[in-house]
């Protein structure tokens, strides 16, 4: 095929031989530097330091925020059945269907999304990332049967696994998080494996195996970095997901219990209310909004930082 | 190639068998029976559903007598729609989810790679800004959300198109439904071509292409394009095979007789039959979708090959 | 290029003709709410399936345009004066769609087949007052031993074991309507199949496409078909309640049972007021306590206090809105049979209430040192969690400490089912429109009995008792006295009256809201 040319050039990549080096000794030191330059690149981007500044006002904002506002989460203004924003009362996004303060609760709410949405992606980044690149280097039959796992898990019914969790377990939000990373580590894991297939064909893993480099250090020095693209873009993808996610897990007993919430039941809450009473959808949807920008930014910043090419 | 098919398709044989085992299994355990619904049955009538079930029966005796009819090709009649059997509910509706989501896809890569490319090659502009705006857009707001806005917006206030209904498939029943699948999938596949483009454009092979002295279209479209969408690639497998399963969500809103619905409510009725039928289903569609991607890989990038082993 | 473009045109033109044919028959549009599990009437299990079901099987009893009970396929009975032989005399014209005649043979078989433990029928019960029925039921008969009997082709005679005040209801439901033996007995499965299956009512089924649409059409063979205005009824199996009314303001839909939510009641009476139609339905909304000895609410005193702080106007007028009506008892009010009796706090005002409930609380060793704590159990469902979420909060001044415990339907209900619970949601939707339906529940063996582990020898007695009355006024007074002991002994909480909403287009005249949500297409016409 015409693209068998291509390939050859595409192996003979002088910036990542050097870059990312085969030579064992030096990869710590590398490593490290490597995290204080990428910090440093990532300091120049306003648009993604922007949003880690807006991200980290937003965190601190949901776990500060309810302790000054006048209203308990679970607290009922017998007067104010789903009013629209006022001062009166000092609803100042308004009141859900229940007679509760909306901010307090988004506010509230927003310490379980996103605790959420940071443990369940970390979990799926980690074993993704992890499974997906040792499958794809392994190849073969390690491969084939990894893979097969990874089909498995797909096909299984993911309700009854989260309704056999819960009675099992028992009801815990730690469980929640458990249940979401356990689903969401198989995207990942096939995106890193379609990279690795790819990657370790090129010269410099080829090089790094004949010099005798561990097989461990391959993985996580040259395969791992070398498709950083994608996978940072996947998880800025699957927060949104995952705190969507979650209300469904409430839906089914698993996930938060009233009078705790997070916005995805927020949000799922709102959509019924939206005709008559849209800010009930709007408050929470601009939290979450708001924090997928910034992260898409940081996630880009991010991106463009650690990418071992672009230095 | 051909020995590496047939190793892979005897392989989800067993893969199968684990899927479908695994999940009987899960399901009898999970709480909560077929029966047990607001109105409480007296004993007698419940002692004679179990029987008319073959739930009165030990697990495993269920178990084969379940594996038996499966060899068969028999998927058993479903409990909660019971004059239809579970293969005549799947065959009836996959049509017709099979229909929107091949369309979804479909428009989602056209609109999706293009915008991801145009976004990559004009990276940190406006045009750059404003299409990922819009992708992003399409994450945040959930298609629950916007569904119902579009059925209200587009049905009902301007009456430009129907507001639900299947109507055996007329295209005006199919836009409103198709868009609201897509917008999600345009916006996952725009952000992921986006990323990867930027990679594969920063890489050297390109450099040396266009050194080289190629036309930008040319080193794009011959060069850049087909290594840049592994990741959608990649990504494609398990979403597609989840696309034209249906969605419950979007089936609900505008009213159409998919077979989305059955993942959810048959798992929610305990409908031990149907439950079954679309873990199969879905089981063999994953198989084959990932086993097609894999193939395609090779296509898309000459340098990965299954050969080894 | 030309030539395909004017087949196109010619097909659009066709496309045309046939739809204006379909708009000159008279055609109703009907959302359904769900997706019929079967149309076998002994199958069924709830108004979705009965609503198409009843259409195509008419009973020997039927109902009337407001729900009444009317003469069906029998034209006329008798009841003998124990009450327990019951004559019926079919009507001689009366046949089967496909040209057969409808014979009393029709109903025996009809009824053996109900009864059949294979059948597993879901409503199987509600027959057992006839002889033999529940020793078949159970497997320990033969079906041929069912006390049913044609004494002619036209004359049936069924035989009770007790005089069964409720029973001509019960022979009402499509259940016990007469099935085409000589057509069951050559294609027992499968049976029901658009354009064969052999009809008796006033519609038949032309068209079942699952989850998208079923389409019944006028039956000419049907006894009363020249009464009959609509030639074809449309159900729709719309889930989504907003969906639905989005089609119904489309103009796609004449009838809609599912489409008004709670959330938007009040749009709907303001925009919609000429096609809203609200009316009381034989339904109760309430929880249930657990009242087995290791419960917090074996404690009478406690069950009273929780009683006495609900306040259900809150919730009924400020959560819901739609005109449910709030119930201190557990027969809703519009269910036939005059039924009464309540909680005996009606008449205090709400900060008695409180006060007595405080006073009861701290009788029972509760206090704010020492919070009852409670586990609350419901269903989800966004009425079910607001309703759940306010009871917390009125509690909360008693000292009651909430958990609130959602979980899907099937989980919830094996939890309720197993008496796995200390307090839990529960919906009681009448099957027949009779007070026995709902105290039955809580007398011996009844199922809200056996989940909550209640027993009063006093109450089992006086419902016993009052199934045998067959007096009217007599019965009346012995339910009523039933359910009083069942408050005083303040067994449940009960929250209100269920209410049924449709909406009508005003172009349908003939249907009427009706308590037991049955709305017969044979009295319904529409306006072209």
């Amino acid at each position: 095929m015409t693209s068998s040319h291509n390939a050859t050039c595409e192996d003979r990549r002088p910036d990542h031989v050097g870059g990312e080096g085969p030579n064992p000794p030096q990869a710590p030191v590398k490593g490290e530097s490597l995290g204080r330059e990428a910090w440093r690149r990532l300091r120049h981007n306003h648009a993604a330091m922007a949003s880690l500044i807006v991200l980290a006002l937003m965190t601190l904002i949901c776990v500060v925020g309810p302790w000054l506002l006048p209203w308990g989460l679970a607290e009922v203004d017998w007067n104010a059945f789903g009013v629209a924003p006022t001062l009166e009362g000092f609803h100042l996004l308004g009141t859900d269907a229940n007679g509760r303060d909306l901010l307090t609760r988004t506010l509230y709410g927003g310490r379980i999304s996103l605790s959420v949405a940071l443990v369940a992606t970390l979990v799926s980044l980690v074993i993704g990332v992890l499974y997906g690149a040792i499958a794809g280097y392994m190849g073969g039959r390690v491969d084939n049967l990894m893979m097969r796992f990874v089909d498995i898990m797909y096909s299984l019914p993911f309700m009854f696994l989260v309704i056999l969790l819960m009675v099992v377990l028992g009801r815990n939000i730690l469980l929640i998080y458990a249940a979401i990373g356990a689903v969401e580590w198989l995207d990942m894991a096939r995106i890193v494996r379609g990279q690795t297939l790819s990657l370790k064909r090129r010269e410099f893993i080829e090089a790094s195996h004949a010099l005798g480099v561990k097989d461990r250090t391959i993985v996580v020095r040259h395969l791992i970095p070398n498709s950083i693209g994608p996978v940072i873009i996947y998880v800025t993808l699957t927060v949104p997901k995952v705190i969507l996610l979650e209300s469904f897990l409430s839906f089914l007993g698993l996930g938060v219990q009233e009078p705790l919430t997070s916005w995805g039941v927020l949000i799922s809450e709102g959509t019924s209310n939206m005709q008559g009473a849209p800010w009930m959808l709007i408050v929470p949807a601009s939290f979450l909004a708001v924090t997928l920008f910034c992260l898409n930014f940081l996630g880009d910043g991010l991106r463009d930082a650690l990418d071992p090419r672009t230095r | 190639m051909l020995n590496y098919i047939a190793k892979r398709l005897a392989m989800a044989v067993p893969t199968l068998l684990i899927v479908i085992t695994v999940s009987f299994f899960l399901m009898r355990v999970a709480p909560g029976g077929p029966f047990d619904g607001e109105r409480q049955l007296p004993p007698e009538i419940e002692a004679n559903l179990m029987a008319a079930y073959h739930l009165d029966e030990p697990l495993w005796m269920q178990y084969l007598r379940y594996m038996g009819n499966l060899v068969q090709g028999d998927f058993g009649p479903s409990f909660k729609y019971k004059d239809f059997s579970v293969t005549e509910l799947i065959m009836q509706g996959f049509p017709v989810s099979l229909e929107l989501g091949a369309l979804a896809i479909a428009l989602a890569l056209l609109l999706g790679i293009p915008m991801g490319v145009m976004a990559a090659l004009r990276r940190n502009s406006a045009l750059d800004y404003s299409l990922m705006g819009v992708a992003l857009g399409g994450i945040a707001v959930p298609n629950f959300v916007i569904a119902p806005l579009m059925a209200l917006f587009f049905g009902v206030i301007l009456g430009w198109l129907p507001v639900g209904g299947w109507n055996g498939g007329a295209l005006p029943n199919l836009v409103l439904p198709v868009i609201a699948l897509a917008i999600q999938q345009i916006a996952y596949i725009a952000r992921m071509m986006r990323a990867s483009m930027i990679e594969v454009l920063g890489s050297h092979f390109i450099r040396t292409a266009r050194a080289k002295g190629l036309s930008e279209r040319e080193v794009i479209l011959r060069h850049a394009l087909r290594p840049a969408m592994l990741p959608v690639l990649s990504y494609l497998g398990p979403a597609i095979a989840g696309i034209i399963t249906g969605s419950v969500v979007i089936e609900q809103i505008f009213g159409l007789p998919g077979i989305g619905r059955y993942f959810v409510q048959g798992a929610l009725n305990r409908d031990y039959t149907l439950v079954m039928g679309t873990v199969v289903f879905y089981g063999v569609l994953i198989v084959l979708m990932n086993l097609i991607v894999d193939l395609l890989y090779s296509l898309f990038d000459p340098q990965i090959r299954y050969d080894d082993d | 290029m030309i030539n395909s473009k004017k087949l196109t045109i010619a097909a659009g033109v066709m496309a045309l003709a046939v739809q204006s044919l379909d708009l000159s028959a008279a055609t109703l549009r009907i959302d359904n709410g769900a997706e019929p599990g079967t149309l076998d009437p002994h199958q069924s299990s709830g108004t979705w399936e009965s609503r198409i079901i009843r259409e195509m099987f008419e009973t020997l009893v039927s109902h009337g345009p407001q729900g009444e009970l009317v003469p069906g396929l029998a034209e006329r009975w008798e009841i003998s004066d124990d009450g327990t032989t019951l004559t019926f005399h079919l009507r001689e014209e009366a046949q089967w769609s496909d040209g057969e005649p409808i014979t009393a043979e029709d109903a025996v078989f009809s009824l053996r087949r109900l009864l059949q433990p294979a059948m597993a029928a879901y409503n199987a019960n509600l027959y057992y007052p006839i002889e033999g029925a529940r020793a078949i039921n159970s497997g320990e008969a033969q079906a041929e031993t069912l006390g049913v009997e044609a004494l002619d082709d036209h004359t049936l005679r069924i035989h009770l074991v007790r005089p069964t005040a409720w029973f001509m209801q019960a022979l009402a439901m499509n259940e016990a309507a007469p099935l085409p033996e000589h057509y069951l007995s050559e294609h027992p499965d499968n049976w029901i199949a658009p354009g064969r299956t052999p009809v008796s009512g006033p519609f038949s089924l032309s068209e079942w496409v699952p989850q998208d649409h079923i389409t019944l059409s006028r039956n000419p063979a049907y006894f009363a078909a020249d009464s009959v205005a609509l030639d074809e009824a449309v159900f729709y199996p719309i889930e989504d309640a907003n969906s639905a009314l989005n089609r119904y303001r489309a103009g796609s839909l004449d009838i809609s049972y599912s489409s008004v939510p709670s959330q938007r009641f009040d749009w709907v009476q303001e925009n919609l007021p000429e096609a809203l139609r609200v009316s009381p339905f034989v339904a109760e909304y309430f929880y249930m306590f657990n009242l087995r000895e290791e419960s917090p609410f074996s404690d009478v005193r406690v069950r009273e206090a929780l009683n006495l702080a609900t306040r259900r106007e809150v919730i009924t007028e400020q959560l819901l809105g739609m005109g449910q009506i709030p119930s201190s008892w557990l027969v809703p009010r519009v269910t036939e049979g005059g039924t009464r009796g309540q909680m005996a706090f009606a008449d205090m005002s709400m900060d008695a209430r409180m006060a007595r409930a405080r006073e009861l609380m701290q009788a029972a060793g509760y206090g704010p040192g020492n919070p009852l704590q409670v586990e609350l159990r419901y269903n989800t469902l966004e009425d079910h969690k607001r309703i759940a979420v306010a009871l917390a909060a009125m509690w909360k001044p008693l000292g009651v400490d909430i958990t609130l415990n959602n979980s899907e339907a099937a989980t919830h209900y094996a939890a309720v089912n197993e008496g796995n619970f200390e307090l839990a949601r529960y919906g009681m939707v009448a099957t027949i429109n009779d007070p026995y339906d709902f105290l039955g529940s809580y007398a011996t063996d009844g199922s809200a009995a056996r989940s909550t582990g209640y027993h009063n020898a006093a109450y089992d007695e006086l419902v016993t008792q009052s199934s045998r009355i067959l007096d009217d006024e007599e019965r009346a007074r012995v339910l009523t006295q039933a359910q009083q002991t069942l408050l005083d002994d303040y067994a449940l909480l009960p929250l209100y009256d269920y209410v049924n909403t449709a909406l009508v287009s005003p172009r349908v005249s003939g249907w009427h809201p009706t308590p037991m949500n049955v709305h017969p297409l044979r009295y319904v016409s529409i306006e072209e």
